[in-house]
């Protein structure tokens, strides 16, 4: 259909052109917000494809919780746009190096690949009356058990690293004790006062 | 309406032009009720009070919250010096267009919803996660030391809170079997989820209060130490775009609360004799007066207290209470087999 043509054009244009301003963007906030709209159009083209469970976790996890966390660390930051300095040259000069190595690896593997004969049939291997959740739900949770499973023990022990490096016990720190604070002290009553008479 | 369309302006334009017609409808009872819901909220605050409330312009002071808009309509909108103008405009613009695009997926009556989608919950769950931006966007824009603490605060609060909220809504999912939320509500025609998950959904309301950074959580705008918080260098349609935001994620919000738990458009008791919509605004109706009891009544949180709450107990409570449920779905062989 002609519409979802021209808006995958238009996702796809939108994706590129902002990704490439999160790199060259002068102010790195500018650069968190272009990240974000380079994440919508790809939760876009995920839609496009009829993968709407995907389009929306992407919307949930990176825009939601993962860039905010971003947005949060770089506004914490006193960062001024960045001068461009004799050390950011001579980094420039390494990075180009290694973003051509990329770019020379990907162009030799898309020029070498070849579509297996079997993969137009796996494509249509889910019947139209199962939803994409389903579909998925019933694969990673029977065939792909071990793997889903060990990423989520992956990121648990990260976070528990995240936890345990930066936990610090200050003996000098106020806790609150709600049970102590909300015990009845003696000699207080609780007066129940006539609505417009006062106490 | 699409097919008496169809002759004048052929299929796809009378599908298109029928669409856009129930945007407009849902956009303008929308703001109606947005209107009415500052005037509710004056007037329940009043009450509690032992006040009147507004009672001057018009019968009953019905025209107070026209007075009012017209009023923003007519002053002028000041961007600060050293304020970043595009992110500046466009944090309102985007707070005002989240809370309205959400209501796409939300099922008025049987068949009356703009789009039916299948991840409808999933949909509610992300735009309702992006809220955050306007208001961490406008405290930085502002360049003001008031509204970026305010931005801060409310960047913790949404994201701490939203983690229970995701739990809950997984609860319910659970028992309907579907992310279309026109099926969450047909899943309850027996019974509905807030009798078997009521304590879910004193969670599911008190992180809506959170998310809506609504009183006692409203520590994000706090007019005795942040003056207004993230919105205090708006002025004008600016700031009425986030006032209207926020009145708009409140009914949100229980709209939500009536899809998930209430029953949607269902009638209670077999009283058929009134229409589904009718009865889903009634029931918006009851839960927003939640809201405005809240506020009425209770203190605000401190900062540390409203964490302890969202992390230590919340969290540990749904995580607890979703296990159990789908524990004893598995148990009794009741667990729905939904599409």
């Amino acid at each position: 259909m002609i519409i979802a043509s021209l808006l995958f054009y238009l996702f796809a244009a939108v994706c590129i052109a902002s990704a490439v301003v999160v790199v060259t963007a002068r102010n790195p906030i500018h650069s968190v917000l272009f990240l974000i709209l380079a994440f919508f159009n790809a939760a876009g083209l995920f839609v496009l494809l009829g993968a709407e469970f995907l389009a929306m976790i992407l919307v949930i996890v990176y825009v939601g919780a993962v860039a905010v966390l971003f947005l949060f660390v770089v506004m914490m930051l006193d960062i001024e746009a960045l001068a461009i300095t004799d050390t950011l040259k001579r980094h420039a000069f390494i990075g180009a190096g290694i973003g051509l190595f990329l770019v020379v690896e990907l162009v030799l593997v898309a020029s070498g690949w070849v579509a297996s004969t079997g993969a137009g049939a796996s494509v249509l291997a889910i019947p139209g009356n199962v939803t994409n959740t389903q579909a998925l739900g019933a694969l990673i949770y029977t065939h792909y058990i071990y793997p889903f499973q060990g990423c989520g023990l992956v990121l648990l022990v990260a976070m528990i690293g995240a936890i345990v490096l930066t936990l610090r016990r200050r003996p000098d720190a106020k806790r609150q004790d709600v049970a102590t604070q909300v015990a009845k002290p003696r000699g207080v009553r609780l007066v129940k006062v006539p609505t417009g008479s006062g106490v | 309406m699409a097919d008496f369309l169809t002759p004048y302006i052929g299929h796809t334009g009378a599908v298109f032009a029928t669409m856009l017609a129930g945007i407009l409808c849902v956009v303008v009872v929308l703001l109606l009720c947005m209107a009415y819901l500052t005037y509710y909220e004056r007037k329940v605050l009043a009450a509690a009070m032992l006040r009147k409330g507004p009672n001057v312009t018009g019968p009953f002071g019905l025209l107070q919250p026209m007075a009012d808009g017209l009023k923003l309509f007519l002053k002028e909108t000041i961007v600060p010096t050293g304020a970043n103008p595009v992110l500046f405009l466009l944090a309102p613009v985007l707070t005002f267009g989240l809370a309205l695009v959400a209501w796409s997926v939300i099922p008025f009556g049987p068949g009356l919803v703009i789009s039916n989608i299948n991840v409808g919950v999933l949909y509610l769950f992300a735009i309702s996660s992006l809220g955050v931006y306007g208001i961490i966007i406008a405290g930085w824009a502002s360049n003001s030391r008031y509204a970026f603490l305010g931005a801060m605060r409310s960047a913790a609060q949404m994201v701490s809170y939203e983690v229970s909220i995701g739990f809950v809504i997984v609860t319910v999912l659970l028992c309907s079997g579907s992310l279309n939320l026109s099926k969450v509500v047909e899943a309850q025609s027996h019974l509905w989820f807030c009798i078997p998950l009521f304590p879910m959904m004193v969670v599911f309301f008190v992180s809506g209060l959170a998310e809506t950074n609504r009183a006692p959580f409203d520590l994000v705008e706090s007019e005795s130490e942040l003056v207004a918080g993230y919105f205090v260098e708006y002025s004008a349609m600016a700031f009425a775009l986030f006032y209207l935001g926020e009145y708009m994620n409140m009914i949100l919000v229980s709209g939500m609360t009536t899809v998930l738990f209430l029953g949607g458009w269902l009638a209670p008791f077999g009283l058929t004799f009134l229409p589904g919509p009718i009865w889903f605004g009634l029931k918006i109706f009851v839960v927003l007066f939640g809201f405005l009891w809240a506020r009425a009544t209770l203190p605000r949180f401190r900062y540390d207290q409203l964490m302890r709450l969202g992390w230590k107990i919340f969290l540990p409570f749904s995580i607890l209470y979703m296990v159990a449920v789908a524990g004893f779905l598995v148990a009794t062989g009741t667990l729905p087999n939904g599409g």
